[in-house]
């Protein structure tokens, strides 16, 4: 993925952006990877803690890197909502979206095994939708979004248990040429 | 072989056919999957009743084994305990033949025999007696014509009449089902397919294969087609499949979620769930011949599975708008307001509405645990009739007496069936594969 390298310009805006998502209002920009903590091994992005946690720093545009190599998005039992972990990573695909109007991303919703299939079928869109407008928000065009609810059908994990639920209750960006 | 998969001879089309192809999606072939009926709770005392090998008269070997077909039937009902072959001290095919003394002291209440006789070639006459053996008197008796290929058929329908005259009830092992099967393919994806089989599992065929999920199976009143919810192309879209001929048409495929589709008792309005851009989702009405698009429900919330009752006039359906899964129902006419249907329980969803309109089967959840409920129409009031952990997509049969749907057996999914007193269960387990969504089909046309 090479195209992040496009929108090194609008970068400064995107932190800004970024760090709303976050718990502090106006910290400096490498405070950002907070808006990510407990997302950490799946984003790869390590988190510094406040008060006498001492500073970590890392590259902006190896920290949007990373954030946009993350493309599912996780969500709560029988929630629609984007988790506070989730929001930059959010944010960076809109952000990316709105810089490259050639971009096309479908939101592919899922749920897991539980409840009927049909109420997962609108579970998914509910996720999928949830996506959508927080991307529009960070930028992105109508035009560049589809959608499409799986429900419980094509799950990430195949047990039946706490773990496999948590990975199945996702929304799959994926990006189209 | 009664356990033979017949084909029903239907493979590819062209035309539109060779564009389903492009995508991955066939249409009607012979499936591998057959499904074995086993009782894993039954009454305490099946009625015994000895049911005699029909007599043949013809060329060869009998053409079918008549008999064996009822005696299956009425043993899988879980009502009926048929004496073993071996056990009978005489085989009678003629009412003068029959001692009753002799199969009082066997202890069996009923006993049927008959005859299968080729009148000309691929003619065939049954005949079937059933009688009472304390009165030494015949309760029923029939006579039936057809070739070949009708005498499973036959045999059903003989199983239906001894069951309904015994029971009370319409028997329905002359029925189908739908259901979708799941396959892990070799190469790591998998394959979904839409099955039609009769009643007990036998005589299985494929009327789709996607290796993209398939859901929702619907049958139209007449039992000649299924609507049901695919995905082709990255995009949900609902299908009416005509199942003689395998031709099907795409009748709605709009943006989002296009699912849960159900024909109305007359059959000429589809029920369909649709999606906006809000990730909210309501019910419509699709009139199949003139296309015309309705909607029935307004909430911003998930509402969906919409199921008619038998006079068309209410839907019941899901909806969250309460904050979860609860059942509602609906007028059929747009404007109409919803009123909710139940209060007991955190969780009711996939609402199917019984042949007479008075009870309404549902998914209860409590405690992560899914089990199949019944509630009353009038009163609300909810009967739990299974005990699986994620039991799901209950479906009446024609008869309202019993009610399939699918569960697990280990990690398996299998499908079920569960009297709606709760007495009688059977698990359906098929060879290969998970499948799920059972829909009992209606009663066949003469």
């Amino acid at each position: 993925m090479k195209s992040w390298l496009k929108v090194l310009v609008p970068v400064a805006a995107f932190v800004a952006l970024a760090s709303c998502g976050g718990h502090k209002g106006n910290t400096l920009p490498d405070s950002s990877s907070q808006a990510v903590e407990g997302g950490g091994s799946s984003t790869g992005v390590t988190t510094g803690q406040g008060a006498g946690g001492g500073i970590t720093g890392s590259p902006l545009e190896q920290e949007r890197a990373r954030l946009l190599q993350t493309l599912v998005i996780y969500f709560d039992y029988d929630q629609a909502e984007i988790k506070p972990e989730f929001t930059a990573v959010v944010q960076a695909h809109g952000q990316q979206l709105a810089t490259n109007a050639s971009m096309m991303v479908r939101l592919e919703g899922h749920t897991d095994e539980r409840g009927s299939r049909e109420y997962n079928i609108g579970l998914g869109e509910r996720r999928a939708q949830s996506v959508r407008r927080a991307l529009m928000l960070a930028g992105a065009q109508p035009g560049q979004i589809t959608t499409v609810s799986y429900g419980e059908e094509r799950p990430a994990a195949t047990g039946s248990d706490e773990e496999s639920w948590r990975l199945n209750r996702r929304v799959e960006i994926v990006y189209r040429r | 072989m009664l356990g033979a998969v017949r084909s029903r001879g239907v493979s590819w089309r062209r035309g539109v056919f060779a564009l389903l192809a492009l995508l991955g999606v066939s249409l009607s072939g012979t499936a591998s999957a057959q499904l074995n009926v086993l009782i894993t709770k039954g009454i305490e005392r099946p009625t015994p009743m000895a049911i005699v090998p029909f007599g043949w008269s013809g060329s060869g070997p009998a053409a079918y084994d008549i008999s064996g077909v009822v005696s299956a039937d009425l043993k899988s009902s879980g009502r009926f305990a048929p004496i073993a072959e071996s056990d009978m001290v005489s085989r009678p095919t003629s009412p003068d033949k029959i001692n009753f003394a002799d199969w009082r002291l066997l202890k069996v209440d009923y006993i049927v025999i008959g005859t299968l006789t080729e009148t000309a070639p691929d003619q065939f006459t049954t005949v079937f007696q059933l009688f009472d053996v304390l009165r030494g008197e015949q309760i029923l008796g029939y006579r039936f014509m057809s070739g070949r290929a009708d005498l499973r058929a036959t045999a059903h329908r003989i199983s239906d009449m001894i069951f309904e005259k015994l029971v009370g009830v319409p028997g329905v092992f002359s029925t189908q089902i739908a259901y979708v099967s799941e396959e892990k393919r070799a190469d790591g994806g998998k394959r979904f397919r839409l099955i039609v089989s009769d009643a007990d599992g036998e005589n299985a065929h494929i009327v789709a294969d996607s290796p993209q999920p398939l859901l929702s199976p619907s049958w139209s009143p007449d039992g000649r087609r299924l609507a049901y919810a695919s995905f082709e192309g990255d995009q949900q879209a609902v299908y009416i499949q005509t199942l003689k001929s395998g031709t099907r048409e795409r009748v709605s495929s709009r943006k989002g979620v296009n699912s849960s589709p159900a024909f109305s008792p007359d059959g000429r309005l589809l029920a369909l769930t649709l999606s906006n851009e809000q990730g909210n989702l309501d019910i419509f009405t699709l009139d199949v011949a003139t296309q015309v698009l309705r909607q029935l429900t307004t909430d911003a919330a998930i509402d969906t599975e919409a199921s008619w009752s038998p006079d068309g006039r209410t839907l019941y359906f899901n909806s969250d708008r309460s904050g979860g899964p609860q059942i509602y129902r609906v007028g059929a006419e747009p404007g109409a307001r919803a009123q909710r249907v139940t209060f007991e329980g955190v969780y009711n969803a996939r609402p199917r509405v019984s042949p007479d309109g008075k009870k309404v089967a549902v998914v209860y959840g409590a405690n992560n645990q899914y089990r199949i409920g019944v509630i009353d129409a009038a009163s609300g009031a909810l009967q739990i009739l299974t005990s699986g952990r994620l039991d799901e997509s209950p479906s009446f049969a024609p008869n309202g007496a019993q009610i399939i749907y699918a569960t697990r057996d280990k990690d398996r999914g299998v499908l079920a069936s569960v009297t709606t007193d709760g007495r009688i269960q059977q698990e359906i387990a098929s060879v290969a594969g998970d499948v799920r969504e059972p829909v009992w089909g209606p009663y066949p046309r003469p």
